[in-house]
């Protein structure tokens, strides 16, 4: 397909476009929800179980609630829930991966193996685990996914500083008199800086896609929050009923919100990146 | 004088001696040749010499003084791939700044371009950005220039122009010169003096 011929910008420009659409869809999320109030939660039962139409484009669900505002309202949960839990996630990596990085070899053994072991454990084992442990809830899955989704942006990070440390340039700042301080802040950073952006940024779909699998599972949010996963999970009883409309709506809307996170990370490391930001 | 007495180094604390007990000096205003074929330890003396490692046995020594750190190194090291001795995302303006702005004649001296200043290192050629990492190098603190295989990956053509500048400069400015190469001819057109610890007698 030919992209080019339907918008005629440079490529800068198109990912510029790209990432303030993928930022207008999160908003509207977000002011959706909102100017919903409480419509997704009270019910109607002369409206129950109808198809999508114009003034109902999710349709309806068995207690004639309409499934727009509950999908809007479960995906601003999913976009809070994964906004967190990724946000945590990235700080521990950059913690442990920096340690490991600048501290030595024992500090760094120490912090390989934590990551061999939380990548070779099945990850749905231990978010289930976890978020068990914390009593589930919303706390629970964004400490379940905050706490099992750190280890390969470590690793990234940890590589990109060790690369990064005998790095001819980097030991040539050194002989040309510059402090560690200068080297960290004008060396070190704008390079860490664009790999932590881009791995949280790719962090957020595995947290909402993982956040969503919980609740659907039955080890996160009560069934009484409109999430995604609950949304989901409801629906399955109803499948067999001839009411497709209440998986569909809600797994395409979570599908494309999940992409469009993909897409954002993609288009912000070219941005960021030397080689492809002028093209 | 830039004088290094009995050095040896190795890389690991059991492995074999790349160099041992060796001697060098190289006085200001002298261009001394160290050929060699590769593998042989050259550009690990060259990094031993400008101090980004230290030798394990034997000193090195500026005037009689030892190395500093943390302080303007006046040993300066060129390397053989200008575009791993440049930070990628850094434009020309900020890296040749890094230490001290360079003078507009030793921009002129080098040929090298003002309309490269807002451009990233990926965006010069292997010659140019040799040229920036020359002008980078020559601070006006600079004594010595180790250049280890400054040329090597350069066309004829290029290689004799920023040889030129660089003599003309290094005679300018009293500067001693260290040239490395595996490339004898060149360094026999270039140096008086050679030093042959990495030739291997036939």
């Amino acid at each position: 397909m030919n992209v080019h011929a339907l918008l005629p910008m440079d490529r800068r420009s198109r990912t510029i476009a790209v990432i303030l659409g993928c930022l207008a869809l999160f908003a509207c999320v977000f002011t959706g929800a909102w100017l919903y109030g409480d419509r997704g939660e009270v019910t109607a039962l002369t409206l129950r179980k109808l198809p999508p139409s114009l003034q109902y484009p999710f349709g309806t669900d068995w207690l004639g609630r309409d499934m727009l505002a509950r999908t809007l309202k479960g995906l601003r949960i999913s976009l809070r829930v994964g906004l967190t839990a990724a946000g945590c996630s990235a700080g521990i990596a950059l913690l442990l991966g920096l340690c490991a990085a600048t501290l030595g070899r024992a500090v760094d053994a120490v912090i390989t193996w934590l990551v061999d072991i939380a990548m070779a454990t099945p990850h749905l084992v231990l978010l289930i685990l976890i978020s068990f442990a914390c009593g589930g809830g919303e706390k629970g899955v964004i400490i379940a996914v905050a706490a099992s989704h750190w280890p390969s942006l470590t690793r990234v990070i940890r590589a990109e500083v060790l690369a990064l440390r005998s790095s001819e340039y980097i030991q040539l700042s050194r002989q040309l008199g510059k402090r560690p301080l200068y080297i960290a802040r004008h060396h070190m950073l704008p390079h860490v800086l664009p790999q932590f952006m881009v791995g949280l940024l790719l962090l957020f779909p595995h947290a909402i896609l993982h956040a969503a699998a919980l609740t659907f599972l039955g080890f996160g949010m009560s069934p009484h929050t409109p999430a995604i996963g609950a949304l989901l999970a409801e629906s399955m009883r109803y499948l067999s009923m001839g009411l497709w409309w209440l998986a569909v709506a809600p797994g395409l809307t979570l599908v494309i919100t999940v992409k469009a996170f993909d897409i954002l990370g993609g288009n912000v490391r070219a941005l960021l990146d030397p080689k492809t930001c002028r093209e | 004088m830039l004088e290094a007495k009995k050095v040896a180094f190795r890389y690991a604390t059991d492995g074999p001696w790349l160099f041992q007990g060796l001697d060098i000096d190289i006085k200001p205003g002298e261009i001394v040749g160290l050929p060699g074929s590769s593998g042989k330890g050259k550009s690990t003396l060259a990094k031993t010499l400008a101090g980004y490692m230290k030798p394990h046995q034997g000193s090195i020594r500026i005037d009689g003084h030892p190395l500093q750190q943390k302080a303007f190194n006046p040993v300066q090291l060129l390397f053989q791939h200008p575009e791993l001795a440049v930070n990628p995302r850094w434009k020309i303006k900020k890296l040749l700044a890094e230490a001290a702005a360079p003078s507009s004649d030793l921009l002129t001296e080098l040929s090298i371009d003002e309309s490269w200043m807002e451009r990233y290192p990926h965006e010069l050629s292997g010659g140019e950005l040799q040229r920036v990492c020359l002008a980078r190098a020559l601070h006006p603190k600079t004594q010595y220039l180790l250049c280890d295989e400054m040329t090597s990956m350069l066309d004829a053509l290029t290689q004799a122009i920023i040889w030129k500048a660089v003599l003309g400069i290094a005679k300018k400015r009293n500067l001693g010169l260290l040239v490395i190469s595996h490339d004898s001819a060149l360094i026999s057109s270039l140096c008086r003096r050679t030093l042959d610890y990495f030739i291997q007698p036939v």
